[in-house]
């Protein structure tokens, strides 16, 4: 299939030159540069939720509710559920779908698992390809879930317009854990599982922590509690995300947070293409060889040769 | 910088009560270095399909202990054709006896594994199998 074909079958929501495509960018094909290219223009309508939170908390469950009611209120969407790859053998078991089974055959409805795969920075510029893709694909809303660990998982969050933080009752410790960087791009905190004991607590702490951080301008997220595996509280968690981003619009944030994120992607871009650059110019070459020997030899010095091989670039 | 990963649907058809034999399999293709998207129990045809079309999947592998396995495999390579998907390599174990086989080899299940089969085996059937 050529590049146009790709970008067509995208545009008229075809769903397997929209799944092919996002096969592509995770196998960093050179395809996919150019097909997002093409798409780029069609892109901006969807909003991008993040879903994060510990493991187990119930983002799936969660997700798929959510979904399900978006879909009532007509809303075609699309979730990437994001899973990590294991660092020893390069496999990965994403399993999130066990809990979207009925999504899975709704026609307005994509749904997509990605393994971390252990890309330095690479991830969060996949699935911001992957984005993109479901965004000219038609969807009005994007659903990213991940695991609330790592920084690389902040910087996928980082990409969100709304970031949904799920806890559950007795975290205890864990919630020490988590603030550290993920707490404070939390713009709505979900109680999840508060069937369970320990939701007032919990709301205390957060509450406590979201008080010490002082005053909000536009939006104090809301701290809100939901059973998600009988959908329970989900409509208000719904309408919650939807007057965030009503509030990002109406404070001109929205716009910012678009074009920071657009700034962080062309430098991220730019960053790949010279660390590519270097390494042709630099090593593929022989260039590096040669002057190692010369500055082993006192001949030159590595600053001199840095500026050689810059200047050839 | 990645490359290019096999990525495997491990499906469960029909009314099964465990998946333990499937989790199994499951993390042995994953120790194997596949990208394995798990959906769990009790999948209808349309789901296991629309799963494969939505992950973009290299292998499709089925399981079924129910003896249900005759009716729902081809079901799903027969809706597989209907929506133009000829890449993506079908296997199927679980309780699955031996008479059975021809009949669901004839029906696009490239291979059966049965219980006792070594995961191994598997592993590199599908290596030396793959359509893309
Ligand atoms: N008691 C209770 N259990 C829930 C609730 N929501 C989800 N669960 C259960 O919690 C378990 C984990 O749910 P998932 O939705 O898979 O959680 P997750 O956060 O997506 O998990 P990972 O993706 O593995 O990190 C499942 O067994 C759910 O049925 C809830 O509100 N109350
Ligand atoms: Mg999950």
């Amino acid at each position: 299939m050529d590049i146009q074909k790709y970008i067509d079958g995208i545009l008229n929501r075809d769903v397997r030159s929209t799944s092919r495509t996002i096969s592509l960018i995770e196998n960093q094909d050179s395809m996919a540069v150019e097909i997002l290219k093409g798409l780029y223009k069609h892109t901006g309508h969807a909003r991008i939720i993040g879903i994060t939170g510990p493991p187990g908390a119930g983002k799936s469950t969660l997700t798929d509710k959510v979904v399900k009611e978006l879909r009532t209120r007509g809303f075609r969407v699309g979730i990437i559920a994001i899973d990590p790859t294991s660092p020893f053998t390069g496999g990965a078991i994403l399993g999130d779908r066990i809990r979207m089974q009925e999504l899975s055959v709704d026609p307005g409805v994509f749904i997509r698992s990605m393994g971390t795969r252990g890309q330095l920075g690479g991830l969060s510029k996949a699935t911001l390809s992957a984005v993109k893709v479901l965004d000219a694909y038609g969807c009005d809303y994007i659903f990213i879930e991940t695991v609330g660990v790592g920084q690389s998982e902040v910087d996928i969050m980082k990409l969100a317009e709304t970031v949904v933080l799920v806890m559950i009752p007795g975290m205890g410790d864990d919630i020490q854990a988590i603030k550290a960087g993920i707490m404070e791009i939390g713009d709505i905190f979900d109680i999840n599982k508060c069937d369970r004991d320990g939701a007032d607590r919990l709301a205390i702490e957060i509450e406590m922590m979201l008080d010490l951080k002082g005053h909000f301008e536009f939006w104090r997220p809301p701290i809100l509690r939901t059973q998600a595996s009988i959908g329970k509280g989900i409509s208000e968690l719904v309408d919650n995300i939807d007057n965030h981003i009503k509030s990002l619009e109406e404070s001109g944030l929205l716009r910012e947070r678009r074009l920071n994120n657009i700034k962080v992607e062309v430098e991220n871009i730019l960053m790949g293409e010279l660390t590519k650059k270097v390494h042709q110019v630099a090593k593929e070459s022989g260039l590096l060889d040669e002057y190692a020997n010369k500055i082993l030899e006192k001949e030159t010095d590595p600053f001199t040769v840095s500026e050689i091989i810059l200047s050839k670039i | 910088m990645s490359e290019k990963k096999i990525r495997v649907l491990v499906a469960k058809p029909g009314l099964d009560g465990h998946d333990r034999g499937a989790k199994v399999v499951a993390r042995a293709f994953r120790d194997a270095g596949f990208e394995v998207i798990y959906t769990g129990l009790r999948q209808t045809p349309e789901q296991i399909v629309a799963a494969v079309i939505q992950e973009d999947v290299d292998v499709l592998a089925m399981s079924i202990l129910s003896g249900a396995h005759n009716t729902l495999f081809p079901k799903v390579t027969q809706l597989l054709k209907e929506k133009g998907v000829n890449d993506v390599l079908v296997v199927g174990g679980g309780v699955i006896p031996e008479e059975d086989i021809p009949f669901l080899k004839e029906n696009g299940i490239e291979e059966v594994f049965t219980p006792g089969t070594n995961t191994q085996d598997t592993i590199e059937f599908i290596k030396g199998h793959l359509k893309r």
